[in-house]
This record gives structure tokens, sequence and C-alpha cells, in this order.
């Protein structure tokens, strides 16, 4: 079966976010990128899947030019190929990303992915709707938050976890899927992966962009994040100083 | 338009979910404004809108609802509803949202919640403001909303423009929320007015087409036993300093001893070393304990927006310019695989003495 992913390009951060002067974006001068940890997770299910099964996975971005990075390192870690929406860098918002995937999709012969997998939200914008957007424009079901996939035939049974409870999902192909990271542990690219991600040629589209009508203003950190904690001691030696503060604030009676 | 709202108010056995209790006091705010923004008369109006069967849960809960400053329930029933339906959820919505020209819409961003919203806005056509914090409305069709980026860490203020606002109100909204907030805190309450025994509630059924049942929770069983990350009073946590999967038995002992339970960072989880669903953090489980103690955590950003609601956070590490002690309350510096044994040994020998 071929699969379709798509993956964002979003900022590595660490420790801390620096934001620039303007307040607009994520200062992104001193990191690298990635993609969001869920859709990292998407893409190896998918390969997984066309292991056992034959076929192929596409990767698809809406982004900058230097986002195909991002596409070639998913065809290291096995994708087939790569789609790549090319943006001038101005952020896009949920629907207009969503129309351009479907239109995209459409280009590609709507009928030629039973199978489309996102990650289940982005790690940046955290807006929780492109994939279910996307199955809308291509008049798909859509399940989120998977933590378990298995294709049978034309059926795809997905499970997720809500408030301590397993549900259960089951919709015929072709559909979208929303998963989570966890739905399994995604492998290292192999150096013969790299090479051949190195070598593969990208397709590029250029959808027009569109504004939103949910414009972001300004970004800035969380207050009260320059605090310093207070050192109780070194080592082993600061474990009576410890189990005080515990007990002071009422830690130590088991609930 | 109205300056009506409707809030999706989930609810589980102990009443009305955490989470919802949230999103009814945007709702709440935003109807006050609203009916305010368009120099209208009378009072706020806020439906809640409740799934489930006359007689069930979800009529008790429809009881609680008043001191929410909900003015009227409607309770969501149909035949083919037997489960959770998300796109059947958000066809109720819309329907409902027309009959009362609706000025907003309002979930908690619950896994249900965010997904009914954004089948809502793919129904609709119209934008959804996910993870807000705050909301208030500017104009006939404008609002400004405050929302979670990168899961809490940082912080937006959006326009949205729209004839009906769909909004998302993030559950885990921590301690890392205050500042300035236009449309004031929003602090969920659990208390119940005496009005609420007077409070209308009205059975709803939806019209509904057969694909707006494609998607159905057709099984729902219960998960792993033993106290949940998500809610466990104490949570200690380990991180790469742990040094690899042998590590832990002395991190569960030490859970053990003070009734908590053990959570990893991602790095742990990538390597294998511990099961993801012991993961706390941006793409894990977000824990709100009254204790974290992190141990050989470095405090990634991805990492902290899943602890940033716990009440205490205590760090032991060796690196004393780690990220995670301008977010720690208190700290060791030091060796976990020395400080943790020897905190183990101490308790041990403090409940022999008892």
């Amino acid at each position: 079966m071929d699969v379709l992913v798509c993956v964002k390009r979003v900022p590595m951060v660490g420790g801390k976010i620096v934001l620039t002067a303007d307040g607009q974006d994520v200062d992104t001068r001193m990191s690298g990128f990635t993609v969001s940890p869920h859709e990292e997770c998407a893409v190896e299910e998918a390969v997984q899947i066309t292991e056992r099964t034959g076929g192929t996975v596409t990767v698809l971005t809406l982004g900058p030019p230097e986002a195909a990075d991002q596409l070639r390192d998913m065809l290291a870690l096995g994708a087939h190929r790569g789609v790549l929406l090319e943006t001038d860098g101005r952020e896009w918002g949920p629907v207009a990303t969503a129309a351009a995937i479907a239109a995209a999709i459409g280009d590609l012969g709507a009928t030629s992915f039973p199978l489309i997998l996102t990650g289940n939200e982005a790690a940046d914008t955290g807006g929780y709707q492109v994939g279910i957007r996307v199955a809308h424009a291509l008049g798909r079901p859509c399940v989120t938050g998977i933590k378990r996939l298995e294709v049978a035939g034309d059926l795809v049974r997905a499970w997720r976890e809500y408030d301590g409870r397993h549900e259960e999902f089951e919709v015929a192909l072709p559909a979208v899927a929303g998963v989570k990271e966890g739905i399994n542990l995604p492998r290292y690219p192999s150096l013969p992966g790299r090479l051949r991600a190195k070598r593969a040629e990208i397709t590029v589209r250029k959808p027009v962009w569109q504004a939103d009508d949910l414009r972001k203003v300004t970004l800035r950190g969380p207050a009260g994040s320059a605090q310093r904690a207070q050192v109780l001691g070194h080592g082993a030696e600061a474990v009576p100083e410890l189990i005080r503060v515990l007990g002071d604030l009422g830690l130590l009676t088991r609930a | 338009m109205s300056s009506t709202v409707l809030c999706l108010v989930e609810h589980d056995a102990d009443g009305i979910a955490d989470g919802s209790l949230r999103a009814l006091a945007v709702a709440r705010s935003l109807a006050a404004q609203s009916l305010a923004e368009r120099s209208l008369a009378g009072s706020p109006e806020l439906i809640a809108v409740v799934f489930g069967s006359p007689g069930g849960l979800a009529d008790s809960v429809a009881g609680d609802l008043a001191g929410h400053g909900v003015t009227e329930v409607y309770l969501v029933s149909a035949d083919e509803l037997t489960g959770y339906a998300p796109v059947a959820w958000a066809r109720a919505l819309e329907q409902l949202a027309a009959a009362s020209a609706a000025a907003a819409v309002v979930a908690a961003a619950t896994d249900r919640g965010s997904e009914v919203m954004a089948h809502l806005g793919a129904l609709t056509g119209l934008p959804v403001a996910a993870n807000c914090l705050a909301a208030s409305a500017t104009g006939d069709a404008s609002w400004r909303v405050r929302r979670h980026r990168w899961g809490g860490s940082l912080l937006e203020e959006a326009e949205l423009t729209a004839p009906c606002a769909l909004l998302t109100v993030a559950a885990d909204a921590g301690p890392a929320d205050a500042g300035p907030v236009d449309a004031g805190p929003v602090e969920p309450t659990r208390t119940k007015s005496p009005a609420a025994a007077g409070l209308p509630v009205r059975a709803f059924t939806p019209a509904l087409e057969s694909a707006d049942l494609l998607v159905r929770a057709t099984e729902s069983e219960q998960s792993g036993g033993g106290t949940s990350l998500a809610t466990a009073r104490v949570v200690i946590g380990g991180g790469r300093g742990v040094g690899g999967p042998d590590g832990f038995a002395v991190l569960e002992e030490l859970a053990s001893l003070l009734g908590g339970v053990v959570g990893v960072s991602r790095v742990v989880t990538s390597q294998g070393w511990r099961p993801h669903r012991q993961q706390v953090g941006q793409t894990g489980t977000k824990i709100s304990p009254e204790l974290y103690l992190a141990c050989g955590i470095s405090g990634a950003i991805q990492h902290m927006a899943g602890c940033q609601s716990a009440k205490h956070i205590v760090a032991v590490n060796t690196d004393s310019d780690a990220p995670i002690m301008s977010r720690a309350e208190y700290a060791v510096i030091g060796d976990l695989n020395e400080v943790i044994p020897a905190l183990v040994a101490a308790l041990r020998a403090a409940g022999r003495q008892e």
C-alpha cells in the first residue's frame, strides 16, 4: 500500500526558546531543525506498513526551501519519495495549509494514497487540525490521537488512550490517521539510507500563500521563568537537608 | 448574531471534567463580553452541550452546571450515537450553534475536544484557535486570544476573525500562565450554586448522515492499572543521567516509598530504556503532582512542557547550569546514582525508627 505522511519542519529547541527581537518568531540562528516528534513516528509507522505489505512511503511537507532537509531526513529513515510545497518562509495557518496539502494530494492522484498519516499536532503551533481538515477536503474518515494502528485489507483498526481507557476505531480505507509518539520507536537512519536520501529527487510545488483568519500578533515566554533553584547541598551529603525540605512541604506522609 | 456561547462539556465519574471547567470559565467570560460588545440588553447566554442519554451520568452532570454560569443545557443523544463519534458530535454542535446563532463555541483541549472542534472547523470552514488560555471579543466578528505554543512553553497573542469563534481551552494551563491577561485569569471552580435545580435541560437529537458516523469508538476498556502518571501526587523523574535501563530500579523504590510513580524524559523513551507511557513531556503525559523530583534531567523545553503544572520541582543534577535549575524550586547538585540510593536508605532508616 502506498502511504503519504505529512511532516512539518520545526526548530530544534533544547533547554531554552529564544525569541527574535520583534517577538514574532523563535530565533533559529543558533538552532537546528527537525520534524515534530509525532511525525517522525508517523513516518516510521508508514515504513513498517510498507515493509510488511509492500508499497511506497511518500513524505510531504509545506515549508521554506530548507524544509527539503527534513524530507531527506525522512527519506533516510526509509521513505521513498519527497514532496515539498515550497513557501517563502511566511507562517501558514492551518486552514490554508490543509487546503494546499489536499490540493497537492489531488494533483498526485487522490486515490494513490489509501492511507494518509499525520502527526497528531505540530510541536510549534499545536493547532490539532490540519489532518482533520485534509480528511474533510478529500472526503475521508479521520482518526486522531492514535497509539496503535493495524491495516487489514481495506480496513484500518486504530486505538488511542482516553481518560485511562483504550478507545478502538475501525474505518474503511481510504482514511487519514493522526498518530502520537509512542506508537513505535523510530529507527535511526542507516548509512545506505542517508546516501539514498542525499541523491533522491524531491518534487517541488509552490502553492499560493493565503492569510489565515487566526493571525499571530506576538509571542512571548511565560512569566516567572527566570528563577533559580535553591541549592540544598552537594551529593549524598545533601540528603538530610532534602528530607527536611520534603517534610516541610508535607510530602513525606504517604497519601 | 446573538451573544450566545456554546460550551462542549465532558464528564467523568466525578462529574464535570476539570478541562471542561476551564472551558466553561472562558465561555462564561466570552458570553458576558459579547453581550457588552454588541450593546445588547439582557443577560449572557451560556449553553452547555453534554453528550449522553437522559437518565444517565450526563443527566446528573447537567444539574452541576448552573454554578458555572450556564443558562441552558442541551443533552445530546441519538439512537446511532452509542459511543463517541467525533464527526457526529461536531454536527450536533454545528446545528446547535446555527440554531442559537452562537457567537462562539468552546471546548476543552482534550483529545476529544480538540478533535471535535477541528471537525467543526472543517465542517463550517471556520478557523479554530487551539489551546487558548483567554479570549475576548474586540468587535462584532473579531476576537483576541491568548494561546499556547510549544506545549505551553510560549504564549501567543493572536487575532481571530470569524462570525463564530471556535476555541479550545488549554486543559493543563499551569502556573506558567500567570501574567497580564486581557480577559482575566481563568480559574476553574467546582462550586455549585443553589440555582442548579432550576436549570432547563433540553434534549437534542442531531440530524446525522451516515458519513457523520463513519468514525465511532467501538470499544472502550480500562487501560493498565496502577497509579496514573497524569494524576500521581508524587512523580520521580529519570532522565539521561540515569545512564541506562538498569538505573531505574532505585527510582522505582523511591517512588514506592513516597507513594508516587516514575516518569521519564523523552531521551529515555527514545533510547528504549523505558516504555513511552512513562514519558513526561509535550509528546508524552502532562503531570501535575505535588512533588516532581527530577533526577538526571536537564530540563529541555519538550520535557518542561509536561511538568510545568507540578507544584514543587526538586532537581538532582550534576550540572548546576542545566536549564532545569531555572525551573526547579530546590536542587541537589550531584550524581543521582549517589543521591537517590542515599535518600532511599535514609527514608528506610527513618521508617524503621517509627
